[in-house]
């Protein structure tokens, strides 16, 4: 298993691996927002965080239909689901979630903070959405891990991934921006909605990787 | 150990492609496949690895012990994609397969000197041949142990000396009492293989 887990960060920051394509797409999106807005600092600051948890949600989408593809293409999917009997497919493909996020995903995390600057945010909800972020961004990957088995054969899938998952990660966004914005307005309580968050979080670490894993059994062909 | 496939029965995509055969082989059979172009020679091995559900009959391992409950975790299937990941290097990817499937056989060097390849270890497999990526592909089948062999057509892409060095390998394995199946059109130099020729075609 941790074989698997270090070829897939190899594979994701090699070249072709696309896990810049991301922070990219993520500084694009950020970057324009002040442009698009108006130079109103304190409404750039209000809305900080939501654009930051948007950008990071979509850039997170970006990669994940070719979470299975690839392994499709190039056959190692016929491996990885030979080789079930040792390890159990759902963990296989956890395995593969986690990898991803590892590769593509936490520098999203990372770049947060710089581009908070961006958005003239407070050091404090910058803060509190980089660490939403880290705590809500692997339940996308997870249940995103279910669309992506579903549209392995296709071979345009990408959009249909997104589309397919963007209505189970909309409570993951409701919560995670809930959370940033309660860090800097005082009266809302953080916690709450950070442990919803977590929650979700956990959640979809069990489920989409059975859903993924049921998908990916019943397209082989 | 014992593979036996009785009545068997593959589909595609709801159409059936071949049904009623069946096969029975032992520690240090081989089988040997072949049949027109669309008879269902891929389907066959992919639903005997278990890739493919089975839509008629039953394939089973007897005596596979704790190691080799069932089919699949005793099959080394070579398709006709070679598994390997084009970014990383040869030894990179041979070491991938050794640890993900277990039961260490060779090591990397081992198995690049058994197919005769011994210097591109450190190139990424992106690099090389179709011949070459198909060599090491066959590698790959050596540096973990599994008792059944699935072959698709894998001397495709190979010259003569790599053909040769192919059938010693098979060899190899079936004196050792493993198994092993194989879907081809070119002979492979099994003597003693079974002959299994699938009825019916695509295209007639």
């Amino acid at each position: 298993m941790l074989a698997l887990y270090i070829r897939d960060v190899k594979l994701g920051i090699r070249a072709g691996g696309g896990a810049l394509v991301g922070v990219l797409f993520f500084l694009a999106v950020i970057a324009v927002a002040p442009f698009a807005i108006g130079p109103d600092a304190n409404l750039l600051a209000r809305i900080g965080p939501a654009m930051l948890w948007i950008g990071a949600l979509l850039a997170s989408l970006l990669g994940l239909d070719r979470l299975f593809q690839v392994d499709r293409e190039d056959g190692s999917l016929d491996l990885l689901i030979l080789g079930s009997s040792r390890h159990m497919l759902p963990l296989t493909v956890f395995v593969k979630c986690l990898a991803h996020w590892t590769a593509s995903v936490l520098p999203l995390v990372v770049a947060a903070p710089v581009l908070g600057l961006l958005m003239n945010m407070s050091p404090l909800a910058t803060f509190a959405t980089a660490l939403t972020l880290l705590a809500g961004t692997p339940a996308i990957v997870f249940i995103g891990a279910a669309g992506a088995a579903v549209a392995v054969s296709l071979p345009r899938g990408g959009l249909l991934v997104s589309v397919l998952v963007l209505p189970l990660v909309i409570p993951v966004l409701i919560f995670g921006v809930s959370a940033s914005y309660a860090a800097s307005t005082q009266p809302d309580p953080f916690l709450p909605p950070f442990l919803m968050l977590c929650a979700l979080m956990l959640f979809f670490a069990v489920i989409g990787p059975l859903a993924a894993a049921v998908a990916l059994k019943g397209a082989s062909d | 150990m014992r593979l036996t496939a009785d009545n068997l029965g593959g589909e595609r995509g709801g159409e059936p492609v071949f049904d009623g055969v069946s096969f029975a082989l032992a520690a240090g059979d081989s089988l040997v496949i072949t049949g027109q172009n669309g008879s269902g020679k891929s389907t066959l091995l992919r639903v005997v690895a278990g890739l493919l559900p089975v839509a008629a009959g039953t394939v089973r391992l007897n005596d596979g012990g704790e190691d080799f409950p069932d089919v699949a975790s005793a099959c080394h299937y070579l398709g006709h994609q070679n598994a390997m990941k084009p970014a990383l290097t040869v030894a990179e990817n041979l070491d991938f397969r050794r640890d993900f499937l277990g039961h260490p056989l060779m090591t990397t060097e081992a198995a690049l000197d058994a197919v005769g390849l011994d210097s591109v270890g450190a190139l990424p497999f992106g690099y090389l041949s179709t011949g070459q990526r198909r060599r090491i592909a066959l590698a790959g089948l050596l540096v973990s142990f599994r008792p059944v062999w699935l072959l698709d057509e894998p001397s495709a892409g190979l010259d003569l000396a790599s053909e040769r060095r192919l059938t010693a390998l098979m060899q190899g394995h079936l004196a050792e009492g493993g198994m092993l199946i194989a879907a081809t059109h070119l002979p492979l130099g099994l003597d003693d293989a079974k002959a299994l020729v699938m009825p019916g075609g695509g295209s007639g």
